[in-house]
């Protein structure tokens, strides 16, 4: 009860701030926190005048679990693995940023092995990420049939996972110093015949769904964030490139093996809806040339540094970031000098790009709100970590 | 279709013919754009020898799951009941959820001497997140992950195991 009189109170309140807010005829509306629409437990208060959004005010809390503070308590080896359930879609990638910092903090040199493969799976992981994306847009905007086109391909990446790692989502692959374990000996020719299959399949997505001139009359035009507000909600990852911002971590700060390898970051100026589609249709043929630059030249040695068994970061403040597939994710590690962290603070992609919802959904109609959601890309406990 | 221009802001005549064409070209890429869709349904309607989903638990007897998928951590014990851990700890330590209870006894040693063995290696089941840190951290490989997922039980104390066999001991050679 105390809960819902508390969304009673923001919901007067955002009628009586601002003037433009006003109006008898406004209604109130929760969306989620259970709702199938969100994917995930988001939930939306969102402030209707007939049929056109005034004002979209996300809700967060429902499915926090206070990682952050949790991590405080766990050894730097141990940390690691509870990132991968932020953005469960990105575990390689949450892995890695620790990792990174971690080593970043002890000066490990990781060897080169680690770091090709690094990049091989952070990418795999990106196209799983992007096809389960892509299933899902097309979902929202209620095509069925891609859904199960996009978990085709998708269950060919879980399954190498599954092979390597041992696990389909939650991976934990990424130790300080390098991986955990050796790559399954079947590894290059499962991700070769992958390649060969996404390559045959990918023109299918732009058959069912980005040719379909319905989807393209529900996405052009609708959900415009220009450049400068892209900045300055901090939004990163294909949200901002949609708007033409170039933000890839991958290009602008390369770690890893990201500075051997040709690829482009790519770009949209089209600031809707249908921009940021793009761009992660196009991300998907990128990582591809990525993987294919680097499957056949995996160095050999080492998988893993030598490293003390119990690790102490020297005192002070490190950062490290990587590119997830949804944007830029951020690990600050505040060291003490003791064997687990002091402070520790995730500067998640999720969290600034659902803060640029509101000012993308201002002015246009209720039924297109789920269309531009989509288009964020959001992952609700990598939001609400 | 987007833009539709009033009647009045029509201008001349061949502002209107461009219009009329534009929009029954619109129609038409609009209706073709459907069909190429429809035809890719259509083809995986038709071919639908290409199977891709599993029918568990029908296959159950020959699913078989990766090597290294990590279901539960087990212990290994060789056909003298015998496994290989030391009851050094490290497991316990290594673990991020608790997961792990090592319960250490003294045996006395042929010679007369005490030596540290295990007694009970608790495993929680219920509380484990199949991360992995526990079997790289052991340092004589006494435990591994088991392929098994079919973890439902009706009673959650069940889902406490004791990893070593009763009446098993340390293998020779092992410290
Ligand atoms: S797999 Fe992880 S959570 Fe489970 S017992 Fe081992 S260390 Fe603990
Ligand atoms: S299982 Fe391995 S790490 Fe754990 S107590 Fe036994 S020997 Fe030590």
């Amino acid at each position: 009860m105390f809960r819902e009189t508390e969304i009673l109170q923001t919901a007067s309140q955002v009628s009586s701030t601002g003037g433009d807010l006003e109006g008898a005829g406004d209604l109130v509306i929760n969306v989620g926190p259970q709702h199938p629409a969100t994917h995930g437990v988001l939930h939306l208060v969102i402030t209707l005048n007939g049929e056109t959004i005034k004002k979209v005010e996300p809700h967060l809390g429902y499915i926090h679990r206070s990682i952050e503070k949790m991590c405080e308590s766990l050894t730097y080896r141990q940390f690691i693995y509870v990132t991968s359930r932020m953005d469960y879609l990105s575990a390689h990638m949450n892995n890695h940023a620790c990792a990174l910092c971690v080593e970043k903090g002890m000066q490990i040199e990781v060897p080169e092995r680690a770091k090709v493969v690094r990049v091989i799976m952070d990418e795999l992981t990106r196209i799983a990420s992007h096809e389960l994306w892509w299933g899902a847009m097309a979902m929202d905007v209620g095509a069925f049939t891609p859904f199960f086109h996009a978990f085709r391909e998708r269950e060919t990446i879980n399954e190498i996972m599954e092979e390597t790692c041992g696990a389909r989502l939650t991976m934990n692959y990424y130790v300080p110093g390098g991986l955990m374990a050796e790559l399954h000996p079947d590894f290059q020719k499962k991700v070769k015949s992958f390649i060969t299959l996404f390559k045959s399949k990918i023109d299918e997505y732009d058959e069912l769904v980005t040719g379909n001139i319905i989807f393209q009359n529900r996405m052009k035009g609708v959900g415009y964030l220009s450049a400068e507000d892209a900045v300055s909600f901090g939004c990163s990852g294909p949200t901002a490139r949609g708007s033409g911002v170039s933000s890839d971590i991958r290009k602008l700060y390369p770690y890893a093996a990201y500075d051997q390898v040709q690829f482009d970051e790519v770009l949209e100026n089209g600031c809707d809806s249908f921009a940021r589609y793009m761009i992660r249709i196009r991300e998907m043929k990128q990582s591809v040339r990525i993987i294919e630059q680097l499957i056949d030249n995996i160095p050999e040695g080492d998988f893993q540094a030598k490293t003390k068994a119990v690790l102490k970061l020297p005192k002070g403040e490190f950062y490290t970031r990587v590119e997830t597939a949804r944007g830029e994710l951020g690990v600050y590690i505040v060291s003490e000098g003791g064997t687990t962290p002091y402070r520790i603070k995730f500067r998640s992609p999720g969290f600034s790009n659902l803060s640029a919802l509101d000012q993308m959904a201002r002015g246009s109609k209720l039924g297109d709100l789920v269309a531009m959601m989509g288009t964020l890309d959001l992952v609700i406990p990598d939001i609400d970590r | 279709m987007p833009g539709l221009p009033s009647l009045r802001e029509r201008g001349s005549r061949g502002e209107a013919n461009m219009f009329i064409v534009n929009y029954i070209k619109d129609i038409y890429k609009g209706i073709r754009s459907l069909l190429v869709g429809m035809r890719r349904t259509g083809y995986y309607f038709t071919h639908h020898k290409e199977i891709i989903t599993q029918e568990y638990p029908d296959n159950r007897d020959t699913l078989k799951m990766a090597d290294r998928f990590k279901g539960e951590v087990v212990m290994p014990h060789d056909e003298n009941n015998e496994h290989r851990c030391t009851g050094c700890t490290a497991c316990e330590l290594a673990c991020p959820n608790g997961t792990i209870k090592v319960v250490t006894k003294f045996d006395i040693t042929p010679e007369g001497k005490k030596k540290k063995a295990i007694d009970k290696l608790v495993y929680h089941l219920e509380l484990c997140t199949m991360c992995n840190l526990c079997i790289i951290a052991c340092p004589s490989d006494a435990i591994v992950m088991a392929q098994t997922f079919e973890h439902s039980v009706f009673d959650r104390a069940q889902l406490t195991k004791i990893l070593n066999n009763p009446g098993s001991k340390i293998m020779e050679g092992v410290e």
